[in-house]
């Protein structure tokens, strides 16, 4: 603290902007690329062409009624998907009689890969909203049960005691021990829950393709090779992605404030 | 204030299953420790102490002889009987305040009567102003006095602590020594401290049960019949000191003598210890 000098940042880059450097050198790049004819294809497109696109879509409202499409259905499965996880991680977690008898059909279940469910989800709810939200939610459902569960068996002992000593009842126990401990796990699932119901939900656009949604956006673009739509659909979906995590990781630091040295530091 | 209880103890013993028979951990211990008195045990590493305090508090069953509180047969945890243990073990995600309202939980008082206690009890142990910290931004000994103001909020009838300043630098234990003997004199409960440090030991009990391990059993109890606050540098302090040094010395070189490989106590499995070497 006494010397100034120590902490003096002698870097030509500001630190906030570091992380800019090597995306501006990309684009730079793509540009020479154009501007120099590096390759004629058709695969390349200018970088002003992505751009009007990205206007146009906006201007035209297509690009609204994509993004709500997908949101809805990323937030009603994501909803299904954590409501019905936590539930279940709960009862794993709380009852050894329900892990028992439960746990290992479900710990089959979630060796199938997500993507295998697709066929199935595809018959028994067609190729509409309904199946995409099913196979959303099932993404979501996993990473949930399993952190929830994970959190709820991992209760310090020492913890566990001293509730003992202090003679909690089955009610206290659960709601003033077992899940403030199991907390941050929880929100663990819900984090990863978020990306997953996410990558779902395009990954339910691509694989039963019908009606509307940022993942079919991409798809007419490259059906119709107009590759500066599918470049638009990566950058909204990049930005969508973006900013669900920023989204979850401030909710995630407000609620574990309690743990202090969660808190990243921001130098 | 709360009813001070009559501890009786009556040839207890206690042992652990292993794969091979048992180790006794325990053996044939009689103590009675009357209402309002303070008494320390120590005693080197595996001499059973510590279970002993948990067999008082009622985290461990399954023992031969009685343990009665008031005549009684202790059974299982009660709120009569707090405990601080090495560690404070205060839930991170609640405040100092809030960690000692827990020891409320089913108190039968009005939520207005429960804050009323909770702040008493915060006064108690020196930490006003500090009612909204979390336990990662109190020190060692701060936490610590919480744990004892969370263990003493529900009026137990006797207070255990187990090695309670063990991992606390030394200026901190020996404050928090004289804070704890204030307490104890202000409030009149039973206190029994389980500890290494046989200063500590001195300066704040009655009566000092020296123990030797394997099994755990009593070596010899001397009896500290000095005013408090007591002067740690008196020749009367010293002298005890030697005596309780002496039974110290003599039961850690018999248990030196064995040999060092021995099966793991189930006491220390269950959740790690810093234990002082001797």
């Amino acid at each position: 603290m006494a010397n100034g000098k120590f902490r003096r940042d002698k870097h030509p880059v500001p630190h906030f902007l570091r992380g800019w450097i090597l995306p501006a050198l990309l684009l730079l790049l793509w540009w020479l690329a154009v501007k120099f004819q590096w390759s004629t294809s058709p695969l390349l497109v200018p970088l002003g062409k992505v751009w009007d696109t990205s206007v146009a879509q906006t201007r035209s409202g297509e690009l609204r009624i994509a993004l709500e499409a997908s949101l809805r259905r990323d937030l009603i499965g994501f909803a299904i998907g954590v409501g019905g996880g936590l539930a279940f991680g709960i009862a794993l977690g709380l009852s050894r009689l329900f892990e028992r008898m439960i746990g290992p059909t479900f710990h089959t279940f979630k060796q199938i890969s997500l993507f295998a469910w697709i066929p199935l989800l595809s018959v028994w709810f067609g190729l509409g909203d309904t199946a995409k939200v099913a196979f959303l939610s099932l993404a979501a459902f996993f990473p949930m049960v399993l952190n929830t569960f994970e959190g709820i068996r991992s209760v310090p002992g020492e913890l566990i005691e001293a509730a003992r000593v202090l003679k909690f009842n089955r009610r206290q126990w659960i709601f003033k021990l077992v899940l403030p401990a199991a907390s941050p796990s929880i929100l663990t699932g819900v984090h990863l829950a978020m990306v997953y119901a996410w990558l779902a939900t395009l990954g339910a656009e691509y694989l039963l393709v019908s009606g509307k949604g940022i993942g079919n956006t991409m798809i007419d673009g490259r059906e119709l090779f107009l590759m500066d739509l599918v470049l638009f659909g990566v950058i909204v979906v990049g930005l969508v992605g973006f900013s669900l995590t920023w989204l979850a990781a401030r909710v995630e630091r407000r609620l574990l404030a309690w743990r202090g040295h969660s808190v990243t530091l921001r130098s | 204030m709360a009813q001070a209880g009559t501890l009786e103890i009556e040839h207890l013993s206690k042992s652990y299953p292993l794969k091979d028979g048992e180790l006794a951990v325990l053996a044939d211990l009689t103590l009675t420790i009357k209402p309002g008195e303070f008494v320390s045990i120590v005693g080197s590493s595996g001499c059973g102490k510590s279970t002993l305090l948990r067999l008082i508090v009622g985290l461990e069953e399954d023992y031969q002889g009685q343990v009665l509180l008031d005549g009684e047969r202790i059974v299982g945890t009660s709120l009569q009987r707090g405990i601080v243990f090495q560690e404070h073990r205060l839930f991170p995600w609640l405040t100092a305040a809030e960690n000692i309202e827990l020891g409320l939980l089913n108190a039968e008082l009005t939520p207005g009567q429960k804050r009323l206690v909770v702040r008493e009890h915060i006064a108690l142990v020196g930490l006003e102003g500090f009612e909204k910290s979390y336990p990662h931004q109190l020190s060692g000994g701060m936490a610590q006095r919480v744990a004892i103001a969370r263990a003493l909020v529900g009026k137990p009838e006797i207070l255990l602590l187990d090695e309670p300043f063990g991992a606390l630098d030394a200026l901190t234990r020996a404050y928090l020594q004289e804070e704890l003997q204030r307490i104890w004199q202000a409030e009149g409960i039973t206190m029994i401290l389980v500890t290494h440090d046989v200063e500590e030991a001195i300066y704040l009990g009655d009566k000092v049960v020296v123990m030797e391990p394997r099994p755990g059993r009593i070596r010899r109890i001397v009896p500290v019949a000095l005013a408090h606050p007591r002067e740690r540098t008196g020749p009367a302090f010293a002298e005890i000191k030697q005596l309780v040094l002496q039974e110290f010395a003599g039961s850690s070189s018999a248990s030196l003598a064995e040999p060092p490989l021995r099966p793991q106590l189930s006491e220390t499995a269950q959740f790690p210890q810093w234990q002082f070497a001797i």
